[in-house]
């Protein structure tokens, strides 16, 4: 699992500054929650992660990422690599224009994964998978045994993982365009989990979804935050009181506190804090 | 509203209906299949096939032509590739070309020709034609090429994946139905374009059996036969332009269905 740290980072588009020396350590292996007033720099402090920043021409980063041990801004830097290692999850779920099947296999396939590579992944996952979830078990035997088929196992493996192989077996080479957009947002989800990252971020990923798809994505974070650390950017508290075991809180580019969320919740140290908590600014 | 509606649909009612009146009585098997006896211009036997073959090798060519440089080009216009300025003087440029009169593409294919000491050729058609098309596929893919949401891309860059694999597996399918209407806009443009090809093809009575040799077209058949005081002769005027019609009615639909089955993908 990938350690994540951040040192004076300082984030601006053109001349307008939208984060402001941050300095933190995001805790592996749980569930980060990244809070704040809309236009705080959320969504930017999570695009600086995997440097997705970089496709915006004008965005301008110092100070230091540090992942695994290595400075991700360093010139010398694999962003492919890099990218692998840290899954990306959108506010709005975008099908990639293609069938189920082949948004899964996509991230594979680009990383020229092999048959061999299919099977140690393979027998690492049946090692991985924790006993509350027992339907991937079988999963995996079978692809052990049937090497023709491994992709396809490996596909319905991350749908399961992702809760969304119940509904979509009978249709995987259907579009993928044509899921619901809760569906959409869990495909997202095997899709990124496919490429085998050790960190999830996830830029508001419940913001465009119904109730009850929203719940299915809390509770699949839940349960990934065994084997991946996560960070969720989200403007809703009570998201955050749910499933957050690390709170950061960004106001005005600015980190003003950050801490376990008990704590956080609990007993806020600065007034920023607490206003926010208890509803008076939003 | 429903006037405007009506004289739009009153219009193309109109010219399939006056077409279809004057090209229908003549149209048939032998029309469709013989080339012209005794000269176009007035021999009284035979048919139009050297027109509407002469007009798909052209325009076919044109469209193979123009597709091979105008998609390329469309991708290279993203921002991805070219930058800001570059771009929107390349843009400019080919706004320009796409308003251009296709007398002038004409004009401008008979100076090279001569320059070169060549005649008129279904090569020469071709590179004309392929003048007059590449701006409006390329505008017109490039423009869909760049609605594609940022969003949709940074899926693909956040799962790991190059500038080309982004280009060649996302935005290229995601752009597909576009792609297609572009093609088959330009296709449209060029079947049915007379100025460009009046020089540069030349006319002929025969099929071509190469790219040099000259070559007719749908357009030049109805030009040249039109205006004859001897009916037969006319009547194959008509039967091209009802060909023409039919070709460019058949394209358009064709290329609804096509775009409609490939945005299956697709999530705007």
């Amino acid at each position: 699992m990938s350690h994540i740290s951040l040192r004076n980072l300082t984030i601006g588009y053109g001349n307008e500054q939208v984060l402001r020396d941050i300095t933190v350590d995001i805790p592996d292996g749980q569930i980060t929650a990244v809070i704040g007033p809309s236009g705080c720099g959320k969504t930017t402090l999570l695009k600086s992660l995997n440097r997705l920043i970089d496709l915006y021409e004008q965005a301008k980063v110092e100070g230091q990422v540090i992942i695994d041990g290595m400075n991700i801004y360093d010139p010398r830097t694999d962003i492919l690599a890099l990218r692998k290692k840290v899954g990306f999850l959108s506010q709005k779920p975008y099908p990639l224009p293609m069938s189920i099947y082949d948004n899964i296999r996509f991230g594979p396939k680009i990383h020229g994964m092999n048959g061999e590579q299919i099977q140690r992944r393979i027998a690492a996952l049946e090692k991985q998978i924790s006993l509350d979830e027992p339907s991937l078990k079988p999963v995996l035997q079978k692809a052990r045994f049937k090497k023709d088929r491994q992709m396809e196992l490996l596909v319905e493996y991350y749908l399961r993982l992702a809760g969304l192989w119940n509904e979509v077996k009978d249709r995987l080479n259907g579009p993928a365009s044509q899921l619901s957009i809760g569906q959409q947002q869990r495909l997202a989800l095997a899709r990124a989990l496919a490429i085998e990252p050790e960190v999830i971020l996830a830029d508001e990923p419940t913001s465009a979804l119904d109730p009850i798809s929203a719940q299915l994505i809390e509770k699949q974070f839940k349960f990934l935050k065994e084997n991946y650390t996560i960070v969720v950017v989200t403007h809703i508290l009570r998201q955050a009181r749910r499933i957050a075991d690390y709170v950061i809180f960004l106001y005005m580019g600015e980190l003003v506190e950050h801490g376990p969320a008990g704590q956080f919740f609990s007993s806020p140290r600065d007034e920023r804090t607490r206003a926010y908590i208890s509803g008076e600014i939003s | 509203m429903i006037a405007s509606v009506s004289m739009v649909l009153a219009l193309l009612i109109g010219i399939i209906l006056v077409i279809t009146l004057r090209g229908a009585s003549s149209l048939n098997l032998s029309m469709l299949i013989q080339t012209p006896k005794g000269g176009y211009y007035l021999g009284k036997e035979g048919g139009i096939a050297n027109a509407i073959v002469g007009s798909l090798y052209l325009s076919l060519g044109a469209t193979l032509l123009s597709f091979l440089f105008g998609l390329p080009i469309a991708f290279a216009l993203q921002k991805e590739y070219t930058g800001r300025s570059l771009s929107n003087i390349t843009r400019l440029a080919l706004d320009i070309l796409w308003g251009t009169p296709s007398i002038v593409y004409g004009a401008f294919g008979f100076v090279v020709m001569v320059y070169f000491g060549l005649r008129a050729s279904l090569l020469g058609g071709i590179i004309a034609l392929t003048l007059l098309m590449l701006p409006i596929m390329t505008r017109s893919i490039e423009e869909v090429i760049r609605m594609i949401p940022l969003e949709l891309k940074e899926t693909s860059y956040a799962l790991g994946s190059t500038r080309i694999e982004t280009t060649l597996k996302v935005m290229f399918r995601q752009a597909l139905p576009g792609i297609t209407t572009g093609i088959l806009l330009a296709f449209g443009r060029g079947i049915g374009d007379a100025a460009s090809v009046l020089f540069t093809a030349g006319y002929t009575d025969h099929i071509p059996r190469s790219l040099f040799d000259p070559v007719a077209s749908l357009p030049l058949a109805v030009f040249f036969q039109v205006a004859t005081p001897i009916p037969e002769v006319q009547q194959r005027a008509y039967a091209s332009a009802l060909i023409l019609l039919m070709i460019v009615l058949f394209v358009s639909i064709f290329s609804r269905l096509l775009s409609r089955r490939f945005s299956r993908h697709i999530v705007r």
